[in-house]
């Protein structure tokens, strides 16, 4: 893909303005770095930074049946979820695996916002159409007319506070509401992927420039992808196309409570049928960083492979998440290996980091 | 972005400093700078030979893993044992401090000079 077949979210002009390193992701121009990876982990973690995540999708889903359809299509029990409240959740596919994993937002009784990874919006909207099919709901693809800002780190209520409509303190996490933000019609929701404290911040496409200059000038630092990456890393986070995926149940990932056997679903014959012959496993290394795809070793055997690997920003030691054949988990001498050699790794919990 | 006219280039942005029969080997401002933090660099031996154009150590940033190159083959004299606490000095100072591993050469390989690799580095 050529650099003028990416697309570009509504903050684009303001990246290169600022100076920030720009790489392709899911088919999108975005923002890696502005200062450096590790500087802007250090703000989100200890203060507060912004995130642009316009390159995810979003889909109305309106209609008498919104509810029935959104429990038929996901794993997790929407009808919990009252209105103003968000949910995470999973959408299953036939196979045991997964097309997606998102986020449910209840705006009314029968509206929900529903929030995808970039990459995967094609693919969603078509799977959830095919499946809406036998209910009474319309599924709208609002996705090019909002922008995202995700406002993260334990300062971040503090900083936005003045400038909002609405009291924040009131809003506990997973909150979904309409306000005002610098006087401009915005929804917020206390959600993230950072393991901190922070809000998302849904604007009008063309109205985002102004708030993100606007949160650039009362505190927040710009952060990018490699530092959202590492972020949600610590916290043991799962990114659709690593952790999970089309041939990955999730149920191998201490995600299990995202999966309600209480109720029916699409596919969930085939994802609870069999336990999944993988686990998903926190690892720790001394010094040598263990990247994505290395070969997991035990008794010399390859038990799997690393799903995602970084040093950790704040924890200064490498860390990695790797899906290992369930049965060894309990192994002593795990390593992975890196380069021909290998180099000894600890089976740790997840998350690494939480606050 | 600093090339300094008195070294040597490769087109995969190592810097080489020749004195006698001895070439310091780094990366450049231009590389470190595309990387971002290094968080990790892995160096090769003392007394280890080595041929032109081989893998010979790697520096990681927060994101990716890149090989250096031997400029010239020969044997490594020296590395920069620095570096294994304070990766951060090839960001610092990636022409001084922040310099990788040491060759006793024969010949070298194919180099640019500033200029050349002034053409590279953009």
């Amino acid at each position: 893909m050529s650099q003028d077949d990416l697309k570009k979210t509504p903050l684009h002009a303001a990246h290169l303005r600022a100076g920030a390193r720009m790489v392709p992701f899911g088919g999108w121009d975005m923002p890696v770095q502005y200062s450096g990876v590790m500087t802007e982990h250090g703000s989100v973690r200890e203060h507060a930074a912004v995130f642009d995540v316009s390159h995810m999708g979003e889909f109305r889903v309106t209609g008498p049946q919104a509810l029935d359809f959104l429990q038929y299509a996901t794993t997790n029990d929407v009808s919990k979820v009252r209105v103003g409240r968000a949910q995470y959740n999973l959408l299953p596919n036939e196979r045991g695996g997964l097309v997606d994993d998102i986020y449910v937002y209840r705006l009314g009784e029968t509206e929900y916002l529903v929030v995808v990874n970039a990459s995967n919006i094609d693919k969603d909207l078509a799977h959830l159409r095919a499946l809406a099919a036998n209910f009474d709901v319309t599924i709208t693809d609002e996705s090019a007319g909002w922008a995202l800002i995700a406002a993260q780190g334990p300062r971040t209520a503090e900083l936005l506070a003045p400038h909002v409509g609405t009291d924040l303190a009131e809003k506990k996490k997973n909150s979904v509401f309409t306000t005002t933000l610098f006087g401009f019609d915005v929804m917020l929701a206390r959600t993230g992927y950072t393991g901190e404290d922070g809000f998302e911040i849904f604007t009008k496409a063309d109205e985002a420039e102004v708030v993100w200059d606007k949160l650039l000038a009362v505190g927040f630092a710009p952060a990018g992808l490699g530092a959202r990456d590492t972020l949600r890393l610590e916290a043991g986070f799962p990114l659709y196309g690593h952790e999970f995926g089309d041939d990955i149940n999730p149920l191998s990932s201490h995600y299990t409570w995202v999966v309600k056997d209480t109720k029916d679903f699409h596919g969930k014959g085939a994802l609870l049928g069999t336990a999944p012959g993988v686990r998903l496993v926190g690892l720790k290394l001394d010094k040598v960083i263990a990247r994505e795809g290395y070969p997991v070793l035990s008794g010399g055997e390859v038990i799997g492979r690393v799903t995602s690997g970084s040093m950790s920003p704040t924890l200064k030691e490498p860390i990695a998440m790797a899906l290992i054949d369930a049965a060894r988990v309990e192994d002593g001498d795990i390593n992975v290996e890196i380069r021909g050699k290998a180099h000894p790794a600890r089976v740790v919990p997840l998350p690494f980091h939480s606050r | 972005m600093t090339i300094p006219a008195d070294l040597k280039y490769l087109k995969s942005h190592e810097w080489i400093r020749v004195e006698g029969d001895t070439a310091t080997v780094g990366i450049t401002d231009f590389a470190q700078d595309q990387l971002g933090d290094v968080v990790y660099v892995e160096l090769p031996e003392v007394g280890r030979s080595v041929d032109v154009g081989e893998a010979v150590a790697v520096v990681e940033s927060v994101k990716t893993a890149s090989d250096i190159y031997a400029p010239a083959s020969g044997t490594i004299t020296e590395v920069n044992d620095a570096l294994s606490g304070s990766p951060e000095l090839i960001n610092e100072a990636p022409y001084e401090r922040g310099w990788l591993f040491r060759i006793r050469f024969e010949a070298l390989g194919d180099v640019m000079d500033a200029a050349e690799y002034e053409q590279v580095a953009q």
